[in-house]
């Protein structure tokens, strides 16, 4: 049975890497009682996958995950079951049995969309005659951990917007296929806006096949 | 003082500069946050050193449940953040703070620290000076926490007296509520420090004054205060309370992930230089259902991959055979690796990993600690060399391709032969083990430097130099690195003689504690925090010589610096064994014979009032035959 979990990963959780993450799954498989899958051989690994790496520091409403259990159990009160073996960061969304046949959920990948709400002040008009600059460009060139790339191809959107109240966030649509990440991060150096001052959540994994939200 | 939501807003901007933030943050699965009104009493649990190191510390679970099971009182935890994350609260202005609430320590009553090693020393002075609380006890006003202290390191609690306010000697379980009814029947420092002194088991240091010969001993140590206790005697429980098993889960990976439950505390063994196995005493066992009941439990509430069954000698647990048969089928197919950590070396404990039913990746582990015949009685771990032969042909014959065997340098009168005894042993077991399984079989030889602990038989011995040290160090590398498939790890010789003066350091060493820490040393247990030279001008600051407390043969009528504390084995039980020591005479396992450590006595209301299995002293019916000997005076 090929289970899909759809979930959110706030708070404390927004410091749990990708890695740590792949644990927090197996121990929570194992205080659920679900019959989680391990590969054969000499280091069994347990069969979760988690669709997109997110960046350290960000929080989510939409990470989905599967998992492969050794035998088909019910749907019926499962979310709740999950929900109560996940520690208070992880928020279950929706529980789904898919088809085993599907490509691993990695490879479905396609876009993925981010809000990030700044915590300072900013010139909000400023922001958005950077945003638009930085769409106009035919390329953006930058470098990343010493390897240079193109960052324009990777945004398919960004919106600057300005709330009555005064505060300033922004949205973005990214691309998060395989080999070609849009991070957010990298966008918001280059409209300027420093790290510390703002808090970034992913809002929508945008599917090769389907959309899940 | 900032607020919880002052914490935080500061910790966001930060987080993301350091390594790991998940190790400050909480959030974990198992925590217990209370309602901070409602509590009487507020406890903060320190183990001070970083996060992914103390959180699964056991010592400091059982206090946080008993703690947080009386309505009156709750517990936070705190560890102390890594170097990166220091620097930045420092210049943020953030002071430690606890886990759950996010809420400074000095908000708390008490803060309890556990001291289970003297390399912690340093960084709990540092904690608590990022918590903003005076490091000194003597600074300490009304509107500061008492701060307590227990752990195996404090049977020998001087060089940290000036710090301390309360140390707790022995076991923690039942004391603690002590400390909280007068916590909350007393209202100011004064009040509260006297009331905790005259509580059985609990050491106040500023109700003690120590008196030093000419020589720098130690004359006489005396009580300032009526009622104060002189010595204070260790604090035991009857029974073992049921073991913790909602045991906190990281968000992030740490040290050992992994589930512990104690089966046995205490150890009958006697090896010599074993501190855990003097000041444990007496051994109580739990039984093999609540043991079993427990590990469900405990994995079912945190899922962890690892159950470890905690003891200092598994082999000795009275039904360990019954207990690894149904851990073994209990736990079969379910992804979960089980250790058992300090077996015997015989063919016995082979069949005990079986009944486990583990996968043999994790290697073998045996601890032979020496490997000449006159070492071994010297040390009171006799084994012969034909039974390590036999047990480890047979571990590498049964499917195991790695055994770790762990030696000491440094007993007492060990030679440059003995040492090359442990490279020829190595080389014997790898031999043999290539006779079974060829070029598969490997061997890790972790030697560790032996060093004196108070409390023990071997408190009066020297420890070796370091030039010694290097010495016997060197010959084992270059006797065991050209083997590939010899894996050698060796303790560094500064982090031993550090050791080997804080644990039995007098009361004078607190200052060159507070320099050496005021001039940059913390996280001593660790690469980055090793600074030799800082605590050689400590020393050199306050006119005391390192070898005084480390090189020196101890005179066999000297008063010990620790002469006020009592783990209830007495000093003259220590002392003979130590003798026989010299002669090479061994005492078996005293399950089969009681040596009148002194143990029974002074527990003997407490055993009578709580009679059980669980108690494995043998049972002597007429009073301990009082053994006195005169303490002989040599040496200088």
């Amino acid at each position: 049975m090929r289970l899909r979990v759809t979930f959110a990963k706030l708070n404390a959780l927004r410091y749990t890497g990708h890695l740590d993450l792949h644990h927090i799954w197996e121990r929570a498989a194992r205080r659920a009682e679900l019959p989680l899958a391990y590969s054969q051989g000499f280091h069994p690994q347990p069969k979760i996958s988690l669709a997109s790496a997110l960046p350290l520091g960000f929080s989510s409403r939409c990470e989905v995950m599967d998992m492969r259990l050794n035998e088909e159990i019910p749907l019926e009160g499962l979310k709740e079951r999950i929900q109560a073996a996940v520690p208070s960061g992880l928020q279950i969304l929706k529980v789904d049995s898919v088809d085993e046949k599907l490509p691993a959920l990695q490879t479905l990948v396609a876009e993925a969309e981010y809000e990030a709400v700044l915590t300072e002040p900013a010139d909000g008009s400023m922001l958005k005659q950077r945003a638009v600059e930085m769409l106009a460009a035919s390329t953006l060139p930058r470098e990343r951990r010493g390897k240079s790339y193109d960052l324009r191809p990777l945004i398919g959107r960004v919106d600057v917007i300005e709330t009555p109240q005064g505060g300033i966030h922004l949205t973005m649509r990214l691309s998060a296929r395989e080999g070609a990440t849009g991070r957010p991060e990298e966008v918001l150096d280059q409209l300027g806006i420093p790290a510390d001052t703002v808090r970034v959540e992913r809002t929508r994994l945008i599917f090769t096949n389907e959309t899940i939200e | 003082m900032l607020t919880p939501e002052q914490i935080e807003a500061k910790l966001d901007r930060i987080l993301l500069k350091v390594q790991k933030p998940g190790r400050y943050v909480g959030g974990e699965l198992n925590i217990t946050v209370k309602d901070w009104e409602a509590a009487t009493t507020k406890v903060a649990l320190v183990f001070p050193d970083i996060y992914d190191i103390g959180v699964s510390n056991v010592g400091l679970k059982i206090l946080y449940d008993q703690v947080n099971q009386r309505a009156d009182s709750l517990a936070e935890r705190a560890y102390v953040p890594w170097l990166d994350m220091e620097a930045l609260m420092r210049e943020h202005g953030i002071p430690l703070y606890s886990l759950e609430s996010k809420r400074p320590l000095a908000a708390f009553d008490l803060i309890g620290f556990t001291l289970p090693y003297e390399t912690l020393y340093t960084n709990a002075l540092n904690a608590l000076d990022l918590a903003g609380i005076p490091v000194r006890a003597a600074e300490r006003g009304e509107e500061h926490p008492i701060v307590i202290a227990g752990g195996h390191s404090t049977m020998n609690p001087e060089p940290m007296h000036a710090f301390i306010d309360a140390f707790v000697i022995g076991e923690g379980e039942e004391v603690i509520h002590d400390i909280l009814d007068v916590l909350q029947a007393h209202s100011s420092r004064a009040d509260r420090l006297l009331a905790l002194a005259k509580i059985p088991g609990v050491y106040v240091p500023k109700f003690y004054e120590t008196f030093y010969l000419d020589d720098g001993t130690v004359s006489h140590i005396e009580a300032l205060a009526d009622g104060i206790a002189n010595p204070v005697v260790k604090r035991i429980v009857a029974k073992l309370p049921p073991p913790p098993t909602k045991f906190i889960v990281p968000n992030i990976d740490i040290v050992h992930n992994r589930v512990t439950v104690e089966i046995m505390r205490g150890c009958t063994r006697g090896c010599r230089f074993c501190h855990a196995g003097m000041i444990t005493r007496p051994v109580r066992e739990r039984t093999v259902e609540e043991v079993v009941a427990a590990a469900e439990e405990a994995v079912r509430a945190t899922g962890f991959e690892e159950l470890a069954l905690l003891s200092l000698s598994s082999s000795d647990y009275t039904h360990i055979l019954e207990l690894v048969t149904a851990v073994g089928e209990k736990f079969q197919g379910r992804q979960l690796n089980v250790s058992l950590p300090s077996l015997r070396i015989e063919s016995v404990s082979i069949d005990l990993m079986d009944k486990l039913r583990q996968r043999r990746t994790g290697g073998f582990t045996l601890a032979p600690e020496a490997a000449t015949e006159r070492m071994r009685r010297i040390i009171n771990k006799y084994i012969s060399d034909e039974d390590i032969i036999n047990t480890t042909r047979e571990i590498y014959a049964r499917g195991w391709t790695t055994i770790k065997l762990y030696f000491m340098i440094g007993h007492p009168s060990e030679t440059l032969e003995d040492v090359q005894a442990i490279a020829d042993l190595c080389k014997r077991v790898l031999a043999e083990g290539r006779k079974v399984i060829g070029w598969k079989a490997k061997l890790n030889a972790g030697v560790s430097t032996f060093v004196p602990k108070s409390q023990t038989p071997f408190q009066w011995v020297s420890v070796d130099t370091r030039e010694r040290i290097l010495e016997k160090q060197a010959l084992l590398k270059r006797e065991l690195y050209r083997d590939r498939n010899i894996k050698l790890s060796l303790t560094d010789p500064d982090d031993s003689l550090l050791e080997a003066w804080l644990s039995r350091g007098d009361r004078r060493m607190a200052e060159v504690v507070y320099t050496a820490w005021k001039n940059g040393v913390k996280f001593d247990a660790w690469d980055e925090g090793r600074k030799p030279e800082i605590w050689k001008a400590a020393f050199d600051q306050h006119g005391l010589d390192i070898d005084f407390y480390t090189a020196r043969q101890r005179r066999t009528d000297e008063v010990f610096p620790w002469e006020h504390i009592t783990a209830a084995v007495r000093k003259n039980f220590l002392f003979q064994d130590f003798r026989m020591s010299l002669e090479g005479q061994i005492r078996v396992d005293c399950r089969l014979n009681c040596f009148a450590c002194g143990i029974l006595p002074t527990f003997s209301n407490m055993r009578r009032e709580n009679p059980g299995e669980g108690w494995k002293c043998p049972d002597v019916k007429s009073p301990a035959k009082k053994i006195s000997v005169e303490l002989p005076v040599v040496g200088d």
